[in-house]
């Protein structure tokens, strides 16, 4: 019977089947980091369990690992050290694989891990993250779970899973020009709302999508999480296959992947189409990811009064234009080398706008050697950018440093809530380019 | 765990879409590594004027006297969407609330309450403006809600139901399966060796 690529990898990790449609999945790969990692690694000692096949659990330090040069543990968030000192003991203890504060691979979870190829088609890799759904991009199922299914997988090596329904959504024909995978996602989240993936395992599919290259591939696949997915899936192909090539924990030879893709004519419970053609560049005018709009649009007639109120926006106002105070490159949705060069392509030569604090934070300590030895800090710091460390830094506001009071933030992150950056802080989120764009406009501004 | 089977409280409504778990708990307030401590961070930014003093905002439903001791929650379109922060469902929990009943779910957040003796209820479609604010009877067992003269049933998957009934430790019933486990991969071992590292 023809299935999907999510039913094959499904089917292939049944290890029994518990009824009503739940089952024992067997879990290939867990990773975790200091800030949700740290309290499933309490609940485990706590409980006196053990991790049943450490060689196969991960753990780096990203979520509240200061990004200023010359780190240590010390954090500005208040208590932060703990969460670095605990994971870094539990780690020890359980044997664990840990890419530590000043490890030269640490870096966001979601970057390292096809860096290294911890993540490979056809495996489960679950992480206590939300946006573990990244890693769907190299057709692995790939999904964040909660601190306790964390510790249940280390201890089992398993999950009870109800199975999820499928859908699937295809780009068809081409991008427009400076048009991005960023911009994909937020379309898709904008048209079906934040809601729309409806607990489903989305895969990605069509000419668009494939054309995407891998990184474009692991920022469309990222934004799944808030698009209400189970997970974000692309089926792998030799793109994926050439970048996982040679990396360390990637098998050489490379097995036969050639059958993980969806059959011909599988059943998808949901399609969705969209004509890749028609999609713009995106921007956020509220407090959800849903609440985008191309950014020659205007806020909606009938925006919710709370969301606006909270934006400091006016409905039918051009969202080109808005005056920002802060420009933030990161994040595992936007902060990998091909979303540096792009960005650095935009300012080199430029000046962000007097009273504009500009950051980038590369994604991995790799991406940062990386841009480096191409001289991207270089332009970026002689743009007025600071230059910093890898992690997750202010995609969210932990408690430590943050933004001024206050300020409107265009940002390359995944999320737009209140407060996500900060008690009051606005934020817009948007692609790599419109933020280098806006930074150098000192507003929101079209590359 | 406790055993969920019957629940009868106040239900204080905060009918709003995609209420994130930013909002549920800011990571800010997620001060420890431990899962207790989080009730006073509870819907933080909503909860008070000023959340460093901890001002209430009278505006604000919980903060209504008449809701003092509510243990159900009514919600909108994806409640609990955004980070997989099980902060969340520990921070709900040790407010006092056993039960949510929301027209949908974000998947990891419903997971999470399932892992701790929370009872998530989709509805489907807006929850029925009769139960806002009423003293409300949720019975897990029979699969309904109820005020008086009003009743609806409720779907829930059966091993979601099972374990909130047993108030059962997942990791323990998943550990009888520990033979069945290492079977599979030892099989497994043969078929796929590269994902044993």
């Amino acid at each position: 019977m023809a299935a999907t690529l999510f039913d094959k990898i499904w089917d292939a990790h049944v290890i029994a089947d518990l009824g009503g449609g739940t089952a024992l999945i067997a879990i290939d790969r867990v990773f975790l980091h200091e800030r949700t990692g740290a309290a499933a690694l309490k609940s485990m000692a706590l409980a006196r369990r053990k991790v049943a096949d450490p060689a196969r659990v991960f753990a780096v330090m990203d979520h509240i690992v200061d990004t200023r040069p010359g780190r240590s543990d010390q954090t500005l968030m208040p208590g932060g050290q703990a969460f670095i000192t605990e994971t870094r003991a539990a780690c020890r203890n359980a044997g664990i694989t840990l890419f530590d504060v000043n490890d030269p691979d640490q870096g966001i979870t979601h970057i390292i891990s096809p860096e290294l190829g911890i993540v490979l088609p056809g495996l489960t890799l679950i992480a206590p993250d939300s946006h573990t759904c990244t890693q769907g991009a190299f057709g692995a199922l790939a999904w964040g779970i909660g601190s306790s299914e964390a510790e249940h997988a280390m201890v089992t090596g398993a999950l009870r899973v109800k199975k999820p329904e499928t859908m699937r959504v295809t780009f068809t024909g081409r991008l427009r020009k400076g048009v991005t995978a960023k911009d994909m996602i937020l379309h898709l989240i904008a048209a079906q709302g934040a809601g729309g993936g409806k607990g489903c395992v989305v895969e990605f599919a069509g000419e668009a999508a494939r054309a995407l290259d891998i990184e474009a591939r692991m920022t469309l696949c990222n934004m799944a999480t808030e698009f209400a997915a189970f997970t974000g899936l692309i089926a792998p192909d030799d793109v994926t296959l050439d970048y996982l090539k040679g990396r360390r924990y990637a098998p050489d030879p490379q097995p036969d992947w050639s059958d993980l893709k969806s059959d011909e004519d599988a059943h998808f419970v949901y399609e969705i189409v969209i004509d890749a053609g028609t999609i713009a560049p995106m921007v956020s005018w509220g407090t959800s990811p849903e609440q985008s709009i191309a950014l020659s649009g205007t806020v909606p007639a009938d925006a919710d009064p709370k969301a606006l109120a909270y934006i400091g926006l006016a409905a039918g106002q051009p969202i080109a234009g808005t005056p920002i105070n802060v420009a933030f490159i990161g994040s595992c949705t936007n902060a990998r080398l091909s979303d540096l060069r792009r960005a650095a392509a935009i300012v080199k030569g430029k000046h962000v706008a007097n009273g504009v604090l500009a950051l980038v934070i590369p994604g991995s300590s790799a991406v940062k050697r990386a841009a480096e030895a191409e001289g991207l800090d270089q332009i970026f710091t002689d743009a007025g950018f600071e230059w910093r460390m890898s992690g997750c830094s202010l995609c969210f506001y932990a408690g430590g440093e943050g933004f001024p009071p206050g300020s409107r933030v265009i940002s390359s992150t995944n999320r737009n809530f209140e407060g996500r950056q900060g008690p009051g802080i606005r934020t817009h989120i948007a692609s790599p380019e419109v933020v280098a764009a806006s930074a150098i406009a000192g507003r929101i501004t079209a590359p | 765990m406790t055993p969920f089977t019957t629940l009868t409280s106040i239900a204080v409504p905060l009918i709003r879409d995609n209420i994130d778990t930013d909002t549920i708990i800011p990571s800010c307030e997620i001060k420890g590594t431990g899962k207790t401590g989080l009730s006073e961070g509870l819907f933080a930014p909503w909860r008070y004027t000023d959340a460093g003093a901890r001002t209430p905002d009278s505006s604000f439903a919980l903060n209504d006297p008449a809701y003092a001791g509510t243990q159900i929650l009514l919600a909108g379109k994806n409640f609990g969407c955004g980070s997989s922060r099980e902060h969340a469902v520990w921070a709900l929990a040790e407010y006092g609330f056993r039960c949510i009943i929301a027209e949908s779910f974000a998947p990891i957040f419903e997971g999470n309450c399932i892992r701790n003796g929370m009872l998530p209820i989709t509805c489907g479609r807006p929850v029925d403006p009769l139960f806002h604010g009423q003293i409300m009877t949720i019975d897990l067992t029979e699969q309904h809600m109820s005020i008086p003269g009003r009743f609806r049933p409720f779907h829930i998957d059966a091993e979601s139901k099972a374990m909130l009934l047993g108030g059962l430790d997942a990791i323990d019933l998943t550990l009888r399966h520990a033979s069945l486990i290492s079977d599979w991969q030892a099989q497994d071992r043969k078929a796929r060796p590269w994902v044993y590292l």
